[in-house]
């Protein structure tokens, strides 16, 4: 379970970080604004998620100690996540189709047999709605906006759409526990994710990237260069000054 | 003077009356009882723990919140009180009183609607949401996102003010 729930967590964690980048330097005070919250609501939820992981774990480390004290081949979270922040078109596409994801994924979490697991979802699915509909609108917005607004929002649907296989994946660690009501498996939340997806895509009036080799690896700890850099910024403070408070 | 061999337990009536009067700090006309944190008062013996349930993953207002609740109760004579936090069933502005959405009306922010979280994520928001200041419903949405978590941003075009909507969840 303590292997799931990195997984869950850490791809909130890691977006949640990318996200607050924006933080000071968002396109309009608005979407400044927006762009925090929701990294806020994707760091709240690690928090609470890695709380259940240490928890689970019990051997001594706290939810601060997972997040700030492990390395890049410890961090479970899918590559797409850990792509740097590219413009603002990069962000929105990559908010848009991990924000569809976790909506049908904390769906089905809310009816886990692990009761904090389940509780965390039934929150996290109400706050992962405002994304999904925060984010597609923007999406539409772009897709059916200027020709350079339409253009860049296309290039980074091409750019990540290899990026997604990866949250589809599923192995038997998963299925053992979503045998065991625990955990959702991955690969049956792909065709309800790929409906809406090709919804918005086509409302935005961008053309849907052709299948293509798809990435892998974060699962299992092989990540891109961009994560240790990430992590090394993220972590810097307590890593130089064990146990400070901020 | 009371000494421990005659101090009875705080009363749930008493312990409430404390706790409507911890306000949240980012909405200070609401109570944390208003709002629907506070899930439950649990007293065993002199042991007072209070059970709340936080608004949003991130809020960064609920630690202030539990610190408030332990302070306001040890200033009303009930010291070393606990705060658990639990998670089921999932917080909803559903929760609110009509008499704390109207608190909300006249501080300025717009009461939430109901949340509806059965139904599909529509694209966009089917309903305007009324002015605080004029009662005007020729809003515009500005964002789903404000100064704070819970609230969203509009705009009145019919007195041009913007205002804030504390949202359905």
């Amino acid at each position: 379970m303590l292997e799931y729930l990195l997984r869950l967590a850490d791809d909130r964690l890691v977006l949640g970080h990318r996200l607050s980048e924006w933080c000071g330097h968002g396109p309009i005070l608005e979407e400044d604004i927006a762009l925090a919250n929701i990294a806020l609501d994707l760091v709240g939820q690690a928090n609470l998620l890695l709380g259940r992981a240490a928890a689970v774990e019990n051997a001594g480390r706290d939810a601060d100690a997972l997040a700030f004290l492990r390395d890049s081949r410890e961090y479970r979270n899918a590559l797409i996540v850990e792509l740097p922040k590219g413009d603002f078109g990069f962000t929105i596409v990559r908010q848009f189709l991990f924000s569809t994801y976790a909506l049908h994924q904390w769906d089905a979490l809310a009816s886990s047999k692990d009761a904090d697991l389940a509780g965390i979802a039934a929150k996290a699915v109400k706050e992962s709605r405002y994304h999904v509909r925060h984010s597609a609108e923007w999406l539409v917005r772009l897709g059916d906006g200027t020709d350079e607004s339409h253009g860049r929002a296309q290039d980074a649907l091409d750019e990540l759409w290899r990026f997604t296989g990866e949250l589809f994946l599923t192995d038997a660690l998963e299925q053992e526990l979503a045998a065991q009501g625990l955990a959702v498996d991955s690969s049956t939340l792909g065709a309800p994710w790929r409906r809406d997806v090709e919804d918005v895509i086509a409302r935005a009036t961008l053309r849907l990237p052709a299948e293509v080799y798809m990435q892998r690896g974060g699962r299992d700890g092989v990540h891109t260069e961009h994560l240790g850099i990430m992590l090394a910024e993220m972590q810097v403070l307590p890593r130089t000054d064990r146990g400070a408070q901020w | 003077m009371v000494t421990g061999d005659e101090r009875r337990p705080p009363s749930r009536a008493a312990i409430y009356a404390v706790l409507d009067r911890v306000k949240d700090p980012e909405v200070p006309v609401l109570s944390v009882v208003e709002l629907g944190i506070v899930r439950d008062v649990e007293i065993a013996g002199d042991a007072v723990t209070v059970v709340v349930t936080p608004t949003y993953s991130g809020c960064p207002a609920m630690q202030v919140i539990e610190d408030d609740i332990v302070a306001a109760l040890d200033g009303a004579g009930i010291p070393g009180a606990r705060v658990r936090t639990v998670f089921t069933p999932a917080w909803t502005t559903d929760w609110i009183p009509e008499t704390a959405r109207e608190k909300l009306r006249a501080y300025g922010i717009a009461p939430p609607g109901h949340s509806g979280v059965h139904a599909p994520v529509q694209l966009r928001r089917a309903e305007k949401v009324r002015c605080p200041f004029c009662g005007s419903t020729d809003t515009s949405l500005r964002s789903e996102f404000s100064s704070t978590a819970c609230k969203a941003m509009h705009f009145c075009n019919a007195c041009t003010q913007p205002f804030e909507e504390f949202k359905a969840i």
